[in-house]
C-alpha cells in the first residue's frame, strides 16, 4: 500500500480538521436570510446559511434548528462565523457567536433591527464579513491523517445501479477509512429499513443494535401513524422507474454504502456531533437536503453522494463529491458527476478498482479540489423538523 | 446470453436485467436455464424459478417483498406482483 492516506487541510484550535476555510454568515431567522445572502455574495470568501426556521418553532424542533445551527459555527470547515440577527427573533446570535468561539474561531454579529434596517444592515455586515476574510487568507493548509476524517456516506436518484455497483465501491472505502483510524456516517433511517439485521448485528454492543432498532421503529410507526403507504415516497417514483420494487431492496443496496467489515459503534441524534472513530448512523430523514445537512452537522468535513439518475445537491460548508455506476447518466449527467464508475457493471473495472480511484478524489477534494456541486455553486440546506410551524 | 443479467448470491430467485430483455431470450444463472416470457427494462427484475403468491422475492440474499401473485420463471417482477410489508400505513 503506497497510497496517500493524508491530505492538506485546516487544523483548528479545537482539534479538529477542516478540508475548507469559510466564512459562515448565518442568518438566526428565516427573516434576516435576504441580509445574510446580500453579504455574502459580497465578499469573496463568505458563504451564506439561509434557512427557514429560527421562529415560531417550539420544544424538539426549536431545539434542532439551534443545535444545527451552532455546530455549522463550530464546524472545522468554517474559519470564521459572521451571525446576522433581526433583533427579536428566538435563535440568539450570542449563542450561535458563543458557539463559533468556543471552536476557537472569530466570530461577529450584525443585527438589522439594531442598525436600522436592510442597506446600513448589509454595510456594516459586508465590512465586518471582509474583515474575518481578510484573516483567514493567513491561514495555511498543513499535512493531516485520513484518521481526522469524517465521511458521510450518502446516496440520492438510485436506481438498479447503485446497489450493484457506487455503493459497493463507496462501502470498500468507508471499510478502509474506518480501518484507517478515521470516522463515517450513514443517515437516512428510512432507507434502512429491511436491511437493518444486517447492520445490527455489526453493532459493537448490544445497546447500540437496540438503539439502532427502536429509531427504525419509530420511523416505521410514524409512516404508519399518517395512515398512508410507505410507498408514496418510498421508493420514489424515479426509483421505480429505474427497477427498485421495495423499500427493502433500495435498503438492501444503500446499505453497502456502510462497507462490510466495519462495526456499528453508535447512534446519533440529527446534527449531534460524531465522536466515535469508525461507523456512525445518525437518525436523519431520507431527503437529500435534510440528510446531508444534518450529517455535515454532526461533524462531517466531506460527503460521498452515490447515484444512479444524478442529482445536482451540494452543501454551504462541506464539499459533495458524486459518483455514479450508470454509463448514461455518467455522460448526461457530465457535469454533475466527479466520478464514473459505471465500469464495475462492464466488468472493465473491479470494485476495488473504482474504490482506489475514490479513496483517491476524496483526498484531493479534501486538499482544495473542487468539486462539481462547488463549482456549480450548489449549496442546498435544510434543517430537519417534525412539527408545524406555531 | 451471458453478461446481460446479473445474480447476487446463488440464494436469490430474481436476477437484475443489465440490458433490456426480450420475450424469447435465454438467460443462464444458479445452474439453470430460463426463458424470458415478456420484454424486461434494464435494471429490471426478471423471475429465476417459480415464485408462488405469498412467498418471497429474495434478492442480495434477503427478502425484499412477498409475492402477491403466482410468478412463473422468466416473467417481470415488480410492483405489481411484489408487495413490502413495510411502513404501511393504509393496512
Amino acid at each position: 500500500m503506497t497510497r496517500p492516506s493524508g491530505f492538506e487541510g485546516y487544523r483548528r484550535p479545537d482539534g479538529r480538521v477542516g478540508v475548507r476555510n469559510h466564512v459562515l454568515v448565518v442568518p438566526t431567522v428565516v427573516c434576516s436570510a435576504v441580509v445574510t445572502e446580500r453579504i455574502a455574495t459580497a465578499v469573496s470568501g463568505a458563504v451564506a446559511l439561509p434557512h427557514l426556521a429560527g421562529c415560531g418553532q417550539l420544544g424538539p424542533d426549536m431545539e434542532t434548528t439551534h443545535d444545527t445551527l451552532a455546530a455549522y459555527c463550530r464546524h472545522p470547515n468554517v474559519g470564521a462565523v459572521l451571525v446576522v440577527a433581526l433583533g427579536c427573533e428566538q435563535v440568539v446570535a450570542q449563542m450561535l457567536a458563543e458557539s463559533a468561539r468556543s471552536a476557537g474561531k472569530r466570530s461577529a454579529i450584525v443585527s438589522i433591527q439594531g442598525e436600522g434596517g436592510t442597506p446600513k444592515a448589509i454595510a456594516k455586515g459586508v465590512e465586518l464579513a471582509a474583515d474575518l476574510a481578510r484573516d483567514l487568507q493567513r491561514e495555511a493548509r498543513t499535512w493531516c491523517g485520513a484518521d481526522d476524517l469524517i465521511l458521510s456516506l450518502k446516496c440520492g436518484g438510485s436506481d438498479y445501479t447503485s446497489g450493484l455497483s457506487a455503493n459497493p465501491a463507496l462501502g470498500r472505502v468507508a471499510d478502509r477509512l474506518n480501518a484507517l483510524g478515521g470516522s463515517t456516517v450513514l443517515g437516512e433511517i428510512a432507507e434502512i429499513m429491511g436491511a437493518e439485521h444486517l447492520l445490527a448485528a455489526r453493532a459493537t454492543q448490544p445497546e447500540v443494535a437496540g438503539r439502532l432498532l427502536r429509531v427504525i421503529q419509530r420511523v416505521e410507526s410514524e409512516a404508519r401513524a399518517l395512515g398512508l403507504d410507505i410507498r408514496g415516497t418510498q421508493p420514489s417514483p424515479g426509483n421505480i422507474r429505474g427497477g427498485l420494487t421495495t423499500i427493502e431492496e433500495k435498503s438492501l443496496g444503500a446499505t453497502h454504502k456502510a462497507g462490510e467489515r466495519s462495526a456499528l459503534e453508535d447512534v446519533v441524534a440529527y446534527s449531534a456531533r460524531i465522536t466515535r472513530k469508525g461507523l456512525t448512523v445518525m437518525d436523519t430523514p431520507g431527503l437529500d437536503v435534510e440528510s446531508v445537512t444534518g450529517m455535515v452537522g454532526g461533524g462531517a468535513q466531506v460527503v460521498v453522494f452515490t447515484t444512479g439518475l444524478g442529482t445536482p445537491t451540494g452543501n454551504p460548508i462541506a464539499p459533495v463529491i458524486k459518483i455514479t455506476g450508470n454509463a448514461r447518466t455518467a455522460e448526461t449527467m457530465a457535469d454533475n458527476t466527479d466520478l464514473d464508475v459505471s465500469g464495475i457493471l462492464d466488468h472493465s473495472e473491479s470494485i476495488d478498482g473504482a474504490a482506489d480511484r475514490l479513496l483517491d478524489e476524496i483526498l484531493a477534494v479534501c486538499s482544495g479540489k473542487l468539486t462539481a456541486a462547488e463549482r456549480l455553486g450548489h449549496r442546498e440546506f435544510a434543517i430537519h423538523r417534525r412539527n408545524p410551524t406555531i | 446470453m451471458s453478461g446481460k443479467i446479473i445474480v447476487i448470491t446463488e440464494r436469490d430467485n430474481v436476477a437484475t436485467a443489465l440490458t433490456p430483455l426480450s420475450a424469447g431470450d435465454s438467460i443462464e444463472a444458479n445452474g439453470s436455464r430460463v426463458t424470458v416470457r415478456e420484454p424486461i427494462a434494464g435494471g429490471h427484475k426478471v423471475a429465476l424459478k417459480a415464485i408462488a403468491a405469498g412467498e418471497a422475492i429474495v434478492k442480495y440474499g434477503n427478502p425484499i417483498g412477498t409475492a402477491t401473485a403466482d410468478i412463473d420463471a422468466g416473467r417481470h417482477v415488480h410492483i405489481h406482483n411484489v408487495a413490502s410489508g413495510r411502513g404501511r400505513g393504509d393496512l
